[in-house]
């Protein structure tokens, strides 16, 4: 028994562990400004290494956070995105399930997308959705590549997608330019 | 049966006079002038004041002066002071009464389907009641009963024999034929429950949304047909349909005193239908565990004379008049320039959100936040600049307001009547 004891704590420490997989807060914090990122749009920058950027770190808490992903993807149909990204897929708008970032594809470049608007039809949210909101919708579309940890990506699709649900898609990160599809590839 | 306990007084807020230990039975607490560890003597069955006392009311106990519970004023004195086994027999049956009668009981019918279902509750109570108080009070007959203790299990007596398996016959059939009494009376309550006599007056259909009741009323003419949310009015006396379904999560409709419970459904339409023959406000709740909100989702039902009834919905089928005066014109402007367009629909304006709860006619309602509030200019900005503080996990945001900005729109949402 008391050989036995120790192992049992242990195990019931390990249970217990599991209990909490993540921390979800009820009461938001009061609404401050929007955070500030400073993001490069471009891969290049004069002399040797990459852009300068600088980022805020709320988008590594928001693309861990199952209930931010799940609460992106309600918006993401809520606010009519599939209106011109359709699920993923494209349509008057950029697809969003490969790998090609026009602007860049980190949450933080995603989120100044939204919130800046894009040239050609990508509408400025600024003012119109709240900061945290606008984390969640640009969490939930870098999990539709599979840039989500997949314990925490949405598991269900209420409607026909082209892809499968956001944990099973298979990861593709962004890749300046984009990978060629197979069909675009010369014989 | 005498235990020691270390007491640690808290020297915080509530301080020594508010947590003093009890003293033992005869004994002064000693060392409480001196720090902050007292060691006292505390008899077990202290605590254990009475057997049958529920758990808040032992805590009530100790909380109670020291008087009460002083070990000089004796067993009998100490009860009068504390809390009589009487009075809590009476708080109980009024609490206990008080679910008889009111806006959300089963037990206080205001139509046929729900007179029905109340009836059926009576039947059922008072025959499984009394069978309970029969099988109790032959229980307690046969634990007095002393027969011969030197019994031969091999003795045998035809004739008691007979006798017992004649009783026992009897209470099988009994039992059956309790079963099958109360099954026919079941089936034939549900019959005329989801029996269609008459072609319903109005037909409204309900989508349930976590944690509110999207409300639209349908008629042939597209141009009377409209939306509002968590307030059903119903003329009295007219049949009444309503349609049902969700747009998340599964959620049942129920308003106690008019019909039973129907499911909402995702992707399926469950329809319900009753007869208000009380005018009244009725409260319904839903009354499937739907998420954090659950039990904050409740709704109203306002039946009310044919007239009544017609005014009120050609208020409804309405867009909203302009604000008239200045603050509720800035309202207007706020509101249209800051987030809540994206969720809400307030005809006559270019708002034509369809997420959160339409707001064309806002202002008159009974409640906000699908019966969590009382509708009133405070809690409309209540509402509006703490939501989460209201509704833990509701899906309305937080959103960056301007004190001014504030105040205007709950001006302009009090004038949407």
């Amino acid at each position: 028994m008391t050989r036995i004891a120790p192992l049992l704590l242990l195990a019931l420490g390990i249970a217990l562990a599991a209990c909490e997989r993540e921390d979800r807060s009820f009461r938001p914090k009061p609404v401050a400004s929007e955070t500030e990122e400073k993001i490069a749009l471009a891969p290049l920058s004069p002399g040797s290494g990459t852009p300068t950027v600088y980022t805020s770190g709320k988008g590594e808490e928001f693309e861990k956070n199952a209930y931010h992903l799940s609460q992106g993807k309600q918006l993401y149909k809520w606010f009519n995105c599939v209106g011109c990204h359709s699920n993923g897929g494209g349509g008057s708008g950029p697809p969003l399930m490969d790998d090609i970032w026009i602007y860049g594809g980190s949450i933080e470049n995603v989120v100044h997308t939204i919130r800046e608007g894009r040239p050609n039809g990508m509408p400025s949210f600024r003012g119109k959705i709240p900061d945290d909101q606008i984390w969640e919708i640009a969490a939930y579309v870098r999990s539709m590549s599979g840039n989500a940890p997949k314990d925490a990506a949405p598991s269900r699709d209420d409607h026909m997608h082209p892809h499968p649900s956001e944990n099973r898609t298979p990861t593709s990160p962004p890749v300046s330019g984009g990978t060629m599809p197979p069909s675009g590839q010369a014989p | 049966m005498r235990a020691r306990y270390d007491i640690r007084v808290s020297g915080g807020a509530f301080g020594r006079e508010g947590l003093s230990p009890l003293p033992a039975y005869g004994e002064r607490p000693s060392g409480a002038e001196g720090g902050d560890r007292v060691r006292g003597r505390l008899r077990t069955s202290l605590l254990q004041i009475r057997p049958l006392t529920p758990a808040p009311l032992r805590f009530a106990r100790l909380a109670l002066p020291r008087k009460a519970l002083s070990p000089h004023a004796g067993r009998g004195i100490r009860r009068r002071h504390a809390f009589p086994g009487h009075l809590l027999a009476l708080v109980v049956l009024v609490l206990a009464l008080s679910g008889c009668n009111g806006t959300q009981s089963a037990l206080d019918p205001a139509g046929p389907q729900a007179q029905d279902l109340a009836r059926l509750f009576w039947i059922f109570s008072a025959v499984l009641g009394a069978i309970w108080l029969a099988v109790m009070a032959a229980l307690g007959l046969s634990l007095r009963a002393h027969g011969p203790s030197n019994i031969d299990p091999l003795d045998t007596d035809p004739a008691a024999e007979r006798r017992h398996s004649v009783v026992v016959t009897i209470l099988a059939v009994a039992t059956g034929a309790t079963v099958l009494v109360l099954t026919a009376l079941s089936y034939a309550a549900q019959k005329n429950l989801f029996a269609v006599e008459e072609e319903e007056a109005v037909t409204i259909r309900v989508t349930g949304h976590q944690w509110w009741w999207e409300v639209r009323y349908e008629e042939p003419d597209a141009s009377r047909t409209f939306t509002t949310a968590n307030e059903i009015h119903v003329p009295v006396g007219q049949p009444i349909k309503v349609k049902l379904n969700s747009s998340d999560v599964i959620h049942s409709f129920w308003v106690p005193n008019l019909m039973g419970k129907q499911d909402l459904i995702t992707g399926r339409e469950n329809d319900i239908r009753f007869v208000a023959e009380r005018p009244g406000v009725y409260r319904g709740q839903c009354a499937e565990f739907c998420g954090f909100q659950h039990a904050h989702m409740g709704l109203l039902v306002v039946a009310e004379p044919q007239e009544e009834f017609d005014r009120w919905r050609d208020g409804q089928i309405k867009a909203a008049d302009p604000p008239r005066d200045p603050e509720g014109r800035k309202g207007q402007e706020a509101f249209l320039t800051k987030p809540c367009v994206m969720c809400h629909a307030v005809r006559g304006t270019p708002a034509g959100g369809r997420i959160g709860p339409e707001l064309t006619h806002v202002a008159s309602r009974r409640t906000l936040a699908a019966g969590t509030l009382p509708m009133s200019r405070g809690n409309l900005a209540a509402w509006i600049v703490d939501p989460h503080g209201v509704k833990p996990g509701v899906n309305m945001p937080l959103i960056k307001l301007e004190p001014d900005e504030l105040n205007s729109i709950a001006a302009f949402l009090e004038g949407l009547k």
